[in-house]
């Protein structure tokens, strides 16, 4: 079975984010990347299910070069090889065209399954999986649990509301959006960090995709972007500061006499 | 007649999703702020027609039906075909949603089959020159985003759970049902539903806890649970947590707060380590008084929190708790 699993790289959970002068984005240079939570938990589903049925497990990644850490981290894991799709300057906030662009280098690889993360820890837009599986004419399933293989399908456990799940069976090939959680992660080992140095990343450019930069300009979508601001707070909120007893002792104090909880 | 602004209704086994009466709220203030706007409410299914006609009085102008048996269970393929037919056919300029785990499977792929993009997950609107400009939350809820939408239409909008207040749903109007024609012969429905059912048996019931401490990744390792215990005994409290802590088993899955585990609403809810993303504030916002101590001045819980403090778990805790002792 040929997996791919498409890989992001994100700023680190507890970055400190500060916004630019001119509200575009978040200032870049002094953020430090980890791969998007989701994302890691559907590598970690690939290595497993090849682990059990055989096959190869393909990381698929856009971005700068920053992003090779994460290919690297990912082939320490166990991937058998990468597709790096190199170019900083359209990885957008616009799901389209980067599930666009995925779809390109997936079409020439013809796997039997994809997995993707279900949102992203940034953009949060969680749509890519989904439009991505449009793309390649492919079924999806979104929020994925579990996974069991069958002769030429899929059965996989669904994250409904509320602790609800629910199951369904899919024809393969297929997309599959990973939820956070479905197992525990591995740590790569030193053999596999040795072993990783030397397997293949490939770097298509967009022609090599057949897709010219026309087909990923962010100007012919119409939704448009406009800035990013700190959200404005809508409640009231005390905030205590001082030494850890004091503060302890102000709110304690209002837990009993104002707000009177016990 | 024509409609301006359609939303699209959830049931599962004809029962309302109760986020759809949100996304009729949206679509009632859209409407107004547009000057007006007519409003028609989708319902798709299978033997929902019980259902469209209780919706007529929920101040819609029309309520559309559209049932057939290959949406009667809920597949992406099976309700983007759908939906996308009636969109075509009645040509609206929004199309709304409730951003429920339900939209986030089929509406990307409904909007990408008809050349449009989808704004997902927003959090409000405000006008700016007779046009809407949307907000959607990005890195988790720790910054805003703001967006519009150009040119015709149909504009695909989903609202998060909760932006709108169905408390508000203004049903002076009251509506008439149409049934809506789709042609399913040549949609194949590749997804099997096999079964829909509840996860581990809830052993806890923490929707009557009058207290609750509730822990988040912040507290770093399954060890430090038992100073969150010795604060939740002090407080006679019961003890809940985020996903990421039930996911690495530190709590049991049945104490998990949020969209995919319980709802709660204690008289204090004590949020220690937590970040406040989304799904675990739909799940704990109608508390009494929230506390919320977290590191990160920006750590969206403290925009939901009665009292604050910024600043280490790890000494924080510890004095509470010999306070409390006192
Ligand atoms: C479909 C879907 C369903 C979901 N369902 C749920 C759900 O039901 N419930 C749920 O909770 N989540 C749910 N999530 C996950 C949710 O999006 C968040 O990822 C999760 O709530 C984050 O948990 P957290 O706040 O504990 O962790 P993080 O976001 O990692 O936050 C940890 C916090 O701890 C703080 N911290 C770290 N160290 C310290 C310290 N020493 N002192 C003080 N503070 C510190 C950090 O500043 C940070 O804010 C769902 C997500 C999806 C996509």
């Amino acid at each position: 079975m040929k997996i791919i699993v498409c890989l992001k790289q994100v700023p680190v959970k507890d970055s400190l984010l500060k916004i630019k002068d001119d509200e575009t984005w978040v200032h870049e240079d002094d953020l430090s990347y980890e791969i998007n939570e989701s994302d890691h938990y559907a590598l970690e589903t690939a290595l497993r299910l090849k682990e059990e049925h055989g096959g190869e497990v393909v990381i698929l990644t856009m971005g700068a070069d920053r992003v090779r850490e994460a290919i690297k981290q990912g082939l320490a894991k166990g991937a058998e090889r990468a597709i790096h799709i190199n170019n900083e300057s359209f990885t957008t906030i616009d799901s389209n065209i980067n599930a666009k662009i995925l779809a390109a280098a997936i079409k020439t690889e013809q796997p039997d399954l994809i997995l993707t993360g279900l949102q992203t820890d940034d953009y949060g837009s969680a749509q890519t999986g989904v439009i991505l599986a449009e793309y390649l004419g492919l079924p999806h399933a979104g929020i994925v649990m579990e996974i069991q293989k069958q002769e030429g399908s899929i059965k996989v456990k669904r994250e409904l509301e509320s602790g609800w799940f629910q199951s369904v069976e899919l024809p393969m090939p297929a997309l599959l959006t990973i939820q956070s959680g479905i197992n525990q992660l591995r740590y790569a080992t030193i053999k596999g960090i040795m072993m990783a140095k030397k397997k293949e990343i490939k770097q298509p450019t967009l022609s090599d995709l057949g897709l010219s930069e026309s087909d990923v300009a962010p100007g012919s979508s119409s939704l448009k972007f406009q800035k990013i601001y700190v959200p404005k707070k809508t409640k009231q909120t005390q905030f205590f500061e001082g030494d850890p007893k004091d503060i302890a002792s102000q709110l304690v104090d209002k837990l009993r006499n104002e707000a009177k909880v016990f | 007649m024509s409609l301006d602004i359609l939303v699209v209704a959830e049931q599962r086994d004809g029962e309302l999703n109760r986020s759809t009466l949100e996304a009729v709220v949206a679509a009632q203030n859209l409407g107004k702020d547009l000057g007006g706007k007519e409003i028609g409410l989708l319902v798709l299914g299978q033997n929902v027609s019980d259902l469209a006609s209780e919706l007529t009085s929920k101040g819609v102008n029309e309520v559309l039906l559209a049932e057939h048996d290959k949406i009667a269970d809920y597949t992406p393929g099976g309700y983007a075909a759908a939906v996308k037919q009636i969109v075509e056919n009645e040509n609206p300029t929004y199309v709304l949603f409730s951003h429920t785990y339900m939209v986030r499977d089929y509406a990307p792929k409904l909007t990408t089959s008809m050349q449009k993009p989808l704004l997902s997950d927003c959090v409000r609107y405000v006008m700016d020159g007779g046009n809407p400009v949307f907000t959607r939350q990005v890195f988790q809820g720790k910054v805003d985003a703001d967006f519009v939408l150009e040119g015709d239409g149909p504009h695909f909008v989903s609202f998060q759970v909760g932006a709108f207040n169905a408390d508000n749903l203004d049903t002076g109007t009251s509506g008439s049902v149409r049934n809506a024609d789709i042609s399913m012969d040549d949609v194949e429905i590749r997804t099997k539903v096999l079964e829909i059912f509840e996860g581990v048996k809830q052993e806890v019931d923490l929707s009557k806890a009058e207290r609750i401490v509730s822990v988040g990744r912040g507290i770093k390792k399954e060890e430090n649970l038992e100073l969150m215990r010795d604060l939740a005994g002090v407080l006679d409290a019961e003890i809940s947590a985020s996903r990421p802590v039930c996911d690495d088993g530190w709590l049991p899955l049945d104490r998990q707060v949020g969209s995919s585990g319980q709802t709660v609403s204690p008289k204090l809810y004590f949020a220690v380590g937590i970040s406040g993303a989304i799904q675990h504030i739909v799940g704990m916002k109608n508390s009494g008084a929230i506390v919320a101590i977290n590191k990160d001045p920006h750590a969206p819980i403290f925009d939901i929190a009665d009292y604050a403090v910024v600043g280490d778990l790890f000494e924080v805790i510890p004095a509470v708790i010999a306070e409390l002792k006192g």
